[in-house]
């Protein structure tokens, strides 16, 4: 034990030695999460649109009060025919035109029928969708107080509620892939860095050669950064917290134990990288292409599964993040408990041992 | 086995699938002893001692270093002897004091034991002024005076060092030699691998490899005799041509 802690000692100088892993280590998340929260985002705010109003009547006037009056939209202009709106767009000031047909009010009354043409610029297509989601739903309330009013039976009027995540706010979403990612960056990147260094040094073979049983080295490395990890773990949640107010509905108990394994699961993928590769830059080319990329575009993060071709969605399966990001947004977002999620859990335990276990054999091959 | 001889090696052999690397070698070393081991590049000398540190498993042949067997007790083999490899051995971003730290620690020494070994140690290769400096700004030959001494912390009964002296400068190995005798003189046997040919001269026994064999094996003194030239060098380079 003594060996050992004289190990783990060494480690830690070595890790508070380097600047630039030290910046990595702690910078990162939170630029990371800074990034992720504060500049990329669905959400819109104040998005300026035009209208177009062929009525001009008490209906449509309280429609388009109710309109400015959110704080999503801000009319920026009235316009007065319809060959305008291609004008408008393309000076780029405006993102949506509402067009109302003529004799709003009264076709409403007589025919119980009226349109409002929504017609937005779908260069951005992710804004053009929410605009045209927010504007219907502006619509369908002002719609439903009309209706308390004048009684009409027999109407269906479908009611959209979002649940978990009612606000739709996206960093809720991005979140859980941040913290993600920058576990397994951190787990997985920095060990196999780091254990390659001590092979490219030359200094492994001394380790060797010690009385240090070869997975007293590996467990050595680790063990510093399972310390690191769960740090920047905590230090992620309290951001995601405090700053955005990011619900944890769920156990803190929990959400820490499974934070914890998938620390341990990308560990052991740091370990087997380092098994395979000779010198620092291979294992970083590994870690950044091999984890990265795939963390980012196969795990959920940033596309839904559901909606990727089939044999994508077969491959995502194999991704240690993607469970892990259906654990995080169950336990944060929707607050359920181990019974909900003990398969996910089992998943990435299971894959854990894989990784371990391949490595101890890659190990002892390049031993003989 | 017999306590005069530290290293007794028989037909000792490793195959990298169809490749022999080392070809049944066979050689004693006793206590206290400067033995050179000596061969070109790709000889099989890295890979011949790899399997004597106990970091590599022998194909077939034995092998007892220090009393124990390399098949069967090669961690009680890593506890009784000291290890410096030609790419260098000391951790570049710790201190002098805290690389002998680590290195005492790993060996198991007390922290009692540690200090005392450090003072030791600073003392004798006069590094007081640098101890706390980091040692990768120190210059090539005191890292390798400090890393052979490290190699010596845990008192082994054996150490092997391999090319310690290449890339310094004369003087500075002329004063790695003096600590080799000086070690060898307490009762370490130095089990030592060169290029430098002027080097062979300094031990007191010289085996030399060729293509996995052992082709010669006997004192400086007795080699030149045998192949009738005046050093080493020439012995060399007699066996190389064969």
């Amino acid at each position: 034990m003594k060996r050992f802690t004289a190990f783990i000692r060494k480690e830690f100088y070595h890790i508070f030695r380097d600047k630039r892993s030290l910046f990595i280590l702690f910078g990162m998340p939170i630029a990371q999460i800074m990034l992720f929260g504060f500049a990329i985002t669905n959400e819109i705010n104040n998005v300026d649109i035009a209208i177009l109003d062929y009525s001009k009547d008490a209906t449509t006037k309280e429609i388009i009060n109710k309109i400015s009056a959110s704080k999503y939209f801000s009319i920026n202009q009235f316009l007065e025919h319809k060959t305008e709106i291609e004008s408008e767009f393309k000076k780029g000031e405006i993102k949506a035109v509402l067009t109302f047909e003529k004799d709003f009010s009264k076709n409403l009354i007589k025919e119980n029928h009226a349109t409002i043409q929504i017609i937005t610029d779908a260069t951005d297509p992710n804004t053009a969708n929410t605009i045209s989601n927010f504007t219907n739903s502006i619509l369908q309330k002002y719609q439903q107080e009309l209706n308390k009013d004048i009684k009409i039976s027999y109407q269906i009027v479908p009611q959209a509620r979002m649940i978990y995540n009612a606000e739709l706010k996206s960093v809720f979403m991005f979140v859980p892939g941040v913290m993600t990612i920058i576990l397994m960056l951190v787990s997985a990147m920095m060990t196999s860095i780091s254990i390659t260094r001590e092979k490219e040094m030359g200094t492994m073979e001394i380790l060797l050669v010690s009385p240090l049983k070869p997975f007293q080295v590996i467990i050595g490395k680790v063990v510093p950064y399972i310390f690191l990890s769960i740090i920047n773990a905590i230090v992620i949640i309290i951001l995601s917290i405090f700053i955005f107010k990011m619900p944890v509905q769920g156990s803190l108990f929990l959400l820490g134990a499974e934070s914890v394994l998938f620390i341990i699961t990308s560990l052991s993928l740091g370990i087997l990288i380092s098994t395979m590769s000779a010198t620092q830059q291979t294992a970083m080319m590994i870690s950044l292409m091999g984890l990265m990329l795939p963390v980012i575009i196969l795990s959920g993060f940033i596309f839904p599964i559901s909606s990727m071709p089939t044999p994508l969605q077969v491959i995502s399966n194999v991704i240690p993040a993607k469970w892990f990001i259906i654990i995080l947004k169950a336990i944060m977002l929707k607050g359920v408990g181990i019974t909900f999620i003990w398969k996910e859990t089992l998943i990435l335990i299971g894959m854990t041992i894989f990784f371990i276990g391949l490595s101890v054999k890659k190990y002892k091959i390049r031993l003989e | 086995m017999d306590t005069e001889n530290v290293i007794i090696v028989e037909k000792l052999t490793k195959m990298f699938g169809d490749f022999t690397a080392v070809n049944a070698i066979t050689f004693k070393v006793k206590k206290g002893e400067i033995f050179g081991f000596l061969g070109a590049n790709g000889a099989g000398k890295t890979t011949a001692m790899k399997m004597l540190i106990g970091i590599s498993n022998p194909t077939s042949g034995e092998a007892n270093v220090a009393g124990f067997d390399v098949y069967t007790d090669p961690e009680d083999i890593k506890k009784n002897i000291g290890y410096m490899s030609q790419k260098f051995a000391l951790y570049n971003d710790l201190t002098v004091k805290e690389n002998i730290t680590f290195f005492g620690g790993i060996y198991g020494l007390s922290r009692t034991k540690i200090k005392e070994k450090r003072k030791k140690l600073i003392n004798d290769l006069g590094l007081q002024e640098v101890s706390n400096q980091l040692v990768g700004s120190l210059p090539l030959g005191w890292k390798q005076k400090i890393s052979f001494s490290v190699s010596l912390l845990h008192e082994p009964k054996i150490v092997f060092l391999d090319e310690p002296t290449g890339g310094v400068d004369p003087i500075t190995r002329r004063q790695f030699w003096e600590m080799i005798y000086q070690t060898a003189n307490n009762g370490t046997t130095i089990f030592v691998t060169t290029h430098y040919m002027d080097e062979a001269e300094y031990c007191d026994r010289v085996s030399i490899m060729v293509d996995g064999k052992i082709e010669a094996l006997d004192t400086p003194k007795n080699l030149k005799k045998q192949f009738n030239v005046e050093s080493m060098n020439d012995v060399f380079l007699k066996l190389a041509r064969e």
